[in-house]
């Protein structure tokens, strides 16, 4: 069972998945405070057709280009979700809705069509759907990492402006702080925090990754800063726990794995959660009853002689 | 006028369909207090969001000491409707406050001892130096309205604008925020409120501004608060309570 860690591809794999955790722990917790959790889900699923589309035209797998591919995709998904808000009287919901099934079935008929041509049957575009984070090879594993870095960066280095910007949106605006620039900001680290995740974990689990390690954190703790910390913390143990036991089996898909582990990691964060977990709430109520019962008796000891 | 603090002309703005304002022009005079005034619905809130640049406008023109706002938005403070954010986000209430010190402490750089030094000032100064590490969903409606405005203190700016800082909070905070603002006003600050009060108005402002769409009247509060301009101002729902200057805004359902 050890073995495998010590192939020097699935150390590499790891310490991809790792990283990519972290990122999407980060952009998460900016999504989550940007109300658009679901808006990770919806463009997810709308990079689908760029990945099939990239490589029916380029006709070799090279994930730079199918990344390139998913982002320009998800982007039009985007664009197409801003758009239908601001021009019809449908709601943001219900367009994020028709974007994630229609970009979704577009790209599940492409895929259809490019598994039938010669070479596009053993490409492994399937594993793009579930993940399968053991197929990348080098070259895959060095663009994840250069990407998911600089999307950590980012996110570190401007630290200060998110809280402004994720807070209070129209004073930031006032304080010089422009909107425009952190809305093309944040499209940009979500839409490429998306598109590295989406051949390990596939794009319909890597929402999943985005939204689950977000919440968990928020029930640990009362500072952004923390939060960005554990929710960082959670995503890069579900990426590498949930590669690992998928590395066990031959051909397991790695994105569920990731997902039931980030889904025990929420688990455990909402009973045990240090600000908001169940249990702790539960103690504090129960701790303060009893501090209110014995008050009341000491301020009317009748009561207490009194059957 | 050419040394006014604030110079509107001509601003319409709409949102969809309806416009909200049309054709509004004013010019208020550095160091004034003025209190917006008018009916739900009047525009007082798209005013100042126009003003700000928060919401495009259709026509016309804005400027601050003869500048657009672009080129002046540091020296101008903004207190939003307490609603307008999200309380449950995590931070407490000193750092709400440094947030007012973001544009002076520069892009990418961290906040100094000096800086949280001075936020914990502002803070003392509206009498909330006990809560500044309070968590700000745990502070009460009043609390959050004087974290806001300490805030806007610790922009140290030369013109503010709040939208309606004293809805929903009671009477001790209320006073609170008055002193403030009649300690900025001294200091040759140039204020405008959005106000709801109608009593109040000839108490806590110098100035008032009566808006339903356009302006209806504006000027020095002892000559324009009358009762003609109210009625215009409300449509003639306003009744007189008792001899002299009280006024109160019946609710036609």
């Amino acid at each position: 069972m050890w073995s495998i860690l010590l192939s020097s591809n699935t150390q590499w794999v790891l310490a991809s998945t790792i990283i990519l955790g972290i990122a999407a722990g980060l952009v998460g917790s900016i999504a989550y405070w940007k109300k658009q959790s679901l808006m990770s889900d919806a463009l997810a699923h709308a990079s689908l057709p760029g990945v099939v589309i990239s490589f029916l035209l380029i006709g070799e797998k090279n994930l730079l280009i199918l990344i390139l591919g998913a982002a320009g995709s998800a982007l039009a998904g985007s664009l197409f979700i801003q758009w239908v808000q601001s021009s019809t009287r449908i709601t943001e919901d219900t367009a994020m809705g028709m974007v994630l099934s229609i970009f979704y079935g577009l790209g599940i008929m492409l895929l259809t069509i490019a598994n039938r041509t010669a070479g596009g049957n053993q490409s492994g575009l399937d594993s793009f759907i579930f993940g399968q984070a053991a197929s990348m090879v080098r070259f895959d594993v060095f663009t994840m990492l250069g990407l998911a870095c600089l999307v950590i960066l980012v996110v570190c280095l401007g630290f200060k402006e998110w809280k402004l910007y994720l807070f209070d949106a129209s004073f930031a605006k006032g304080t010089g702080l422009s909107l425009t620039f952190m809305n093309i900001l944040y499209t940009a680290v979500l839409v490429t925090t998306i598109v590295i995740g989406i051949q390990a974990v596939g794009v319909i689990l890597i929402a999943a990754l985005l939204i689950i390690p977000a919440v968990s954190a928020r029930y640990w703790t009362h500072s952004f800063r923390w939060m960005l910390v554990l929710a960082a913390v959670f995503g890069g143990a579900s990426g590498g726990i949930g590669t690992f036991i998928s590395a066990l089996g031959s051909g397991w898909p790695t994105g569920p794995f990731i997902v039931v582990t980030a889904a025990s990691f929420f688990t455990i964060s909402l009973i045990f959660g240090k600000e908001r977990g169940i249990l702790v709430r539960y103690i504090q109520y129960k701790l303060h009853q009893k501090e209110v019962h014995v008050r009341k008796v000491n301020t009317h000891p009748e009561a207490k002689g009194a059957k | 006028m050419k040394d006014a603090a604030i110079h509107v002309e001509n601003v319409s703005a709409s949102y969809r369909k309806n416009t909200v304002l049309e054709g509004v022009t004013f010019q208020v005079q550095p160091g004034s207090l003025t209190g917006i005034v008018g009916p739900n619905g009047a525009g007082k809130s798209t005013l100042l969001k126009t003003m700000l640049c928060l919401h495009p406008a259709l026509t016309g023109s804005v400027t601050f000491f003869n500048q657009p706002f672009k080129k002046i938005k540091k020296r101008i403070g903004y207190v939003p409707q307490r609603g307008s954010v999200d309380w449950d986000f995590p931070t407490n209430a000193l750092d709400v406050v440094t947030m007012g010190l973001y544009g002076q402490i520069g892009w990418l750089k961290r906040p100094s001892k000096e800086h949280k030094q001075r936020a914990w000032e502002a803070l003392k100064k509206m009498g909330m130096e006990e809560f500044a590490n309070r968590q700000i969903s745990q502070l009460s409606g009043g609390q959050q309205q004087r974290v806001f405005l300490a805030r806007a203190l610790v922009q140290d700016a030369d013109i503010y604008f709040m939208d309606e800082p004293l809805a929903g909070v009671d009477a001790a905070t209320e006073q609170a925020i008055m002193t403030i603002l009649k300690e900025l006003k001294m200091k040759g600050k140039t204020v405008m409120v959005v106000h709801h009060d109608l009593q109040t108005v000839t108490d806590y402002f110098d100035h008032v501004l009566f808006l339903n769409g356009k302006v209806i009247a504006h000027g020095n509060t002892n000559h324009v608060f009358t009762k003609e301009n109210l009625a215009k101002t409300y449509g003639g729902s306003i009744q007189w309570v008792k001899e002299g200057s009280q006024h109160v805004v019946h609710s036609i359902e």
